[in-house]
């Protein structure tokens, strides 16, 4: 072999030249914004483009990676259109009808869609500034970002004259036609077929491991399965589903939820299957397409999925008893039932065990039933399966399976949630109503309108109800600062409404024993001297505790005042599933008591510490290090997104100690790490409080809205009369 | 029975109460659906906490306190918990809510 310096002797040579992305051949393909969507260079330069407000982007190529780069370009606030040249979207991995459904949902999110598209040319001075169509459709735009597929690169196979299809051709033990040359990866044809998914590559280099060992190993192509990571459009895809002679088809629709589901039936096998809208029966599906099953049997029923199969199998547990061993449990880590089996052998005997050992369940968690199942049926009695709790009475879903069929199903309003999960009760109880209307809210800020009949006393009056009936008024103090003025202001207040004066915990002045008429004067009384609501009734941003910082203190090392300030000024007014206390402390003597907050910043020279997950109420614990940041923006920026996360994930009345210790932090960090997630879950939660974020006390003072804090009627004065 | 106009239904918001002074004490209106109205003690009988400030949930209201839930048509508390709620007539008629004058006056509770 001849390299750049010089001959290499090789006594095996391996072909792992890879694959390049297609870059369709238009004039202007080459201009500077033009990227595909493969390495760091390509992200960093859509990240870029989408930093400017109101810019556009086109994405060409309709296939799995062009929908996931959509969806990302769209989170980050651009104006996205995807060009797809077929006429529907994923031809590869959908069905029309599947392809249909995906395309409303991408559209609900904002983004275009334009199928059988041509794209003609880029045009630009200098750059990329606009895509013209062949059908004479014109679009400007910031960056294009093409993901039509991928071309194994070959180039230096052919020169070196080893035989070549479309690409390196191998045999089942990765051997090229030249003796002593291998290939691997998605450089290589294997009877025909190209490789771009990362399953059949992970047993490529298995085969060719072993045969470069001397030993035997055959490669054999697998069934596929897909699924689209974009979060809410739930696809799934196995098998093949092409018409054809001696094919039929079994479909089921439900229009009203977006569920689509159909099987492809040939000589009394299931050969494909597509999924939309609920595709929980997935892998059952795909597990009789791998195994050849003979479903002539369960025809009837098969759509229905594995719960209809007979009396025995409604079971769950004997549906994951009867999993084979390769199947796929949990899909963030390919992990499948043989590995959770072989660590339940080995000693794994918990959830929190298996996963330690095998990582299953250990991403995003939605296979944390199927896990426990596993473990069930393995361990027999030794295991007790925890009871999942249902919400209440009304319902038999739990808070995790409500939050999830919310997004799933996009359900946008109490009565939606009822219907369309089959509450059992007319409007729900007191237990349920807060928690649906929580999750409404954080789900969809901007279609759901917040219920102040579904919220406890406190949260509809915006006051504390006290043990006698009247409340309590606490006035906000940013940082825990406060001036003259304010502190005359609530004097005076006191005085007018005789109210008891306590300072509290969170540094600030309480004001107790408020009738409830007198709210809306005593708080147009303070909202004169400047104050707002301090929610110190919320599940929500209750106070930003702080020490003196380097303003006064000759140990501070930071601002922690003012980042306390600005903290709370970004995060008032938020709901969350529980209250949420922060702590910033100037530096490690920690005066402001930030370990044992939901999350306490503690400033150091070099920048902040920021820990997450304390409690100082029921439980007593010390926060845990999520980050160290250099600047105050990054502060601000990781604790907004850990409390949006926190948001959009937890179950109402967990405080964020509760929810992390189920989740783990190593998943909060692993997604908040990710700057372009951390940087959407910022923007969420900034779209959030554009609605949320208004002074409760200041909207409830207006007369028409005071008048609601007064009895209906008062029929002691008439008897007087 | 003396019925009295008390207010407009849509004064009274949907799933949730009103309170009414009178000569018995506080009565609360409950609205439980878009034309269906209660009326009852305002006081829970466990530690006087409001009721018109509960959570209304079918023909249902959760003391705002502590949780004690009390059946709307007959006053009778739920559950584990033991204990009962006046209730009093009241009807809808052309949207106003009208209370029986002679059910909460002194005269009818000597």
């Amino acid at each position: 072999m001849v390299g750049e310096k010089g001959e290499v002797a090789y006594d095996k040579l391996v072909f792992g030249t890879g694959s390049s992305a297609f870059i369709i051949p238009c004039p202007g393909h080459d201009l500077p914004g033009v990227v595909a969507f493969r390495d760091l260079e390509d992200t960093t330069a859509m990240t870029e483009a989408a930093g400017k407000p109101g810019s556009k982007a086109v994405v060409i190529g309709g296939g799995l990676l062009g929908l996931e780069a959509a969806a990302a370009l769209r989170l980050r606030g651009m104006e996205v259109t995807v060009l797809h040249i077929a006429s529907h979207l994923m031809e590869r991995q959908l069905d029309p009808a599947a392809g249909y459904l995906l395309k409303k949902d991408l559209e609900r999110r904002g983004i275009t869609v334009l199928l059988e598209a041509s794209t003609k040319e880029i045009v630009g001075n200098g750059k990329a500034e606009q895509v013209n169509l062949a059908d004479g459709t014109e679009l400007p735009c910031d960056i294009v970002c093409m993901a039509v597929g991928i071309r194994p690169a070959v180039k230096l196979a052919q020169d070196s004259g080893i035989a070549c299809g479309r690409a390196i051709k191998v045999d089942a033990q990765m051997r090229t036609e030249t003796p002593d040359v291998f290939a691997v990866g998605e450089c290589v044809e294997y009877e025909g077929n190209l490789f771009g998914l990362v399953a059949p590559l992970y047993d490529q280099a298995k085969v060719l491991a072993k045969t470069l060992l001397g030993e035997e190993e055959t490669f054999a192509m697998r069934e596929l399965s897909t699924k689209l990571k974009v979060t809410g459009c739930d696809l799934f895809s196995a098998g093949d589903f092409a018409d054809g002679p001696g094919r039929e088809d079994i479909v089921y629709r439900d229009p009203a939820r977006g569920i689509y589901k159909r099987l492809v039936i040939e000589e009394d096998k299931l050969v494909g299957a597509v999924m939309y809208g609920d595709t929980a029966d997935g892998n059952w599906f795909f597990g009789l397409i791998k195994d050849g099953t003979d479903i002539s049997e369960m025809r009837e029923t098969l759509i229905f999925g594995p719960s209809y199969q007979g009396g025995a199998s409604a079971d769950p547990l004997s549906a994951v008893a009867a999993l084979p061993p390769e199947a796929e449990i949990c899909g963030c880590n390919g992990v499948c039932k043989g590995d959770i089996v072989a660590a339940i052998e080995g000693g794994a005997t918990d959830l929190g065990a298996i996963k330690a050992t095998t990582k299953a369940s250990a991403s995003c968690g939605t296979c944390t039933g199927l896990v426990e199942q596993v473990l069930s049926v393995t361990l027999g009695d030794e295991f007790v399966l925890p009871t999942a709790q249902p919400v209440c009475g009304c319902t038999d879903l739990t808070h995790e399976d409500v939050r999830r069929l919310i997004k799933a199903q996009e359900l946008k309003s109490q009565e939606a949630v009822w219907q369309e999960l089959g509450w059992k009760t007319r409007n729900g109880c007191h237990v349920c109503r807060p928690a649906i209307n929580f999750y409404l809210l954080a789900d969809w800020p901007l279609d759901y309108t917040d219920d102040p009949q579904s919220r406890f006393v406190n949260e509809r009056n915006h006051a504390n109800i006290q043990k006698d009936g009247t409340y309590s008024v606490m006035p906000r103090m940013w940082g825990g600062m406060t001036t003259p003025q304010e502190l005359i202001a609530i004097a005076q207040a006191a005085e007018k409404y005789g109210a008891t004066v306590k300072v509290t915990g969170g540094q600030r002045i309480d004001l107790l024993g408020v009738k409830k008429e007198d709210l809306p004067a005593i708080w147009h009384d303070l909202n004169e001297a400047g104050m707002v609501s301090g929610h110190a009734y919320t599940k929500g941003l209750r106070t930003v505790k702080t020490c003196v910082g380097s303003d006064w203190c000759r140990f501070g090392t930071q601002d922690s005042t003012g980042l306390g300030i600005k903290l709370e000024k970004k995060l008032w007014g938020s709901w969350t599933p529980h209250k949420v206390k922060l702590g910033v402390s100037g530096c490690p003597r920690n005066c402001a008591e930030a370990t044992c907050k939901d999350v306490g910043i503690i400033c150091v020279d070099s920048g902040y510490q920021i820990g997450v997950a304390g409690a100082a109420g029921m439980d007593v614990k010390e926060t845990e290090r999520l980050v160290d940041v250099p600047t105050e923006e990054a502060a601000i920026e990781w604790t907004t997104a850990f409390v949006q996360l926190y948001r959009e994930h937890a179950k109402y009345l967990d405080r964020p100690y509760k929810w992390v210790a189920k989740v783990g932090l190593d998943w909060v960090k692993e997604v908040l790490s990710d700057e372009t997630e951390r940087r959407a879950l910022v923007e969420r939660f900034d779209v959030s409080q554009s609605v949320y974020q208004t002074d409760p006390w200041a909207e409830r003072a207006e007369p028409e809205a005071a008048r609601r804090f007064q009895p209906l009627a008062d029929l002691t004065l008439k008897a007087a009369e | 029975m003396s019925w009295i106009d008390i207010g407009h239904i849509d004064d009274v918001p949907l799933r949730g109460a009103r309170l009414v002074r009178t000569e018995v004490g506080c009565v609360a209106i409950f609205r439980t659906d878009t034309a269906e109205v209660f009326a009852a003690s305002n006081t829970c009988p466990h530690k006087q906490g409001p009721l018109s400030e509960g959570i209304v949930h079918g023909q249902k209201v959760t003391c705002p306190l502590h949780n004690w839930v009390f059946d709307l048509n007959t006053g009778e508390a739920q559950g584990a918990d033991e204990g009962r709620i006046d209730t009093y007539p009241v009807r809808l008629e052309d949207g106003r809510i009208l209370l029986d004058g002679a059910a909460v006056s002194r005269r009818s509770a000597a």
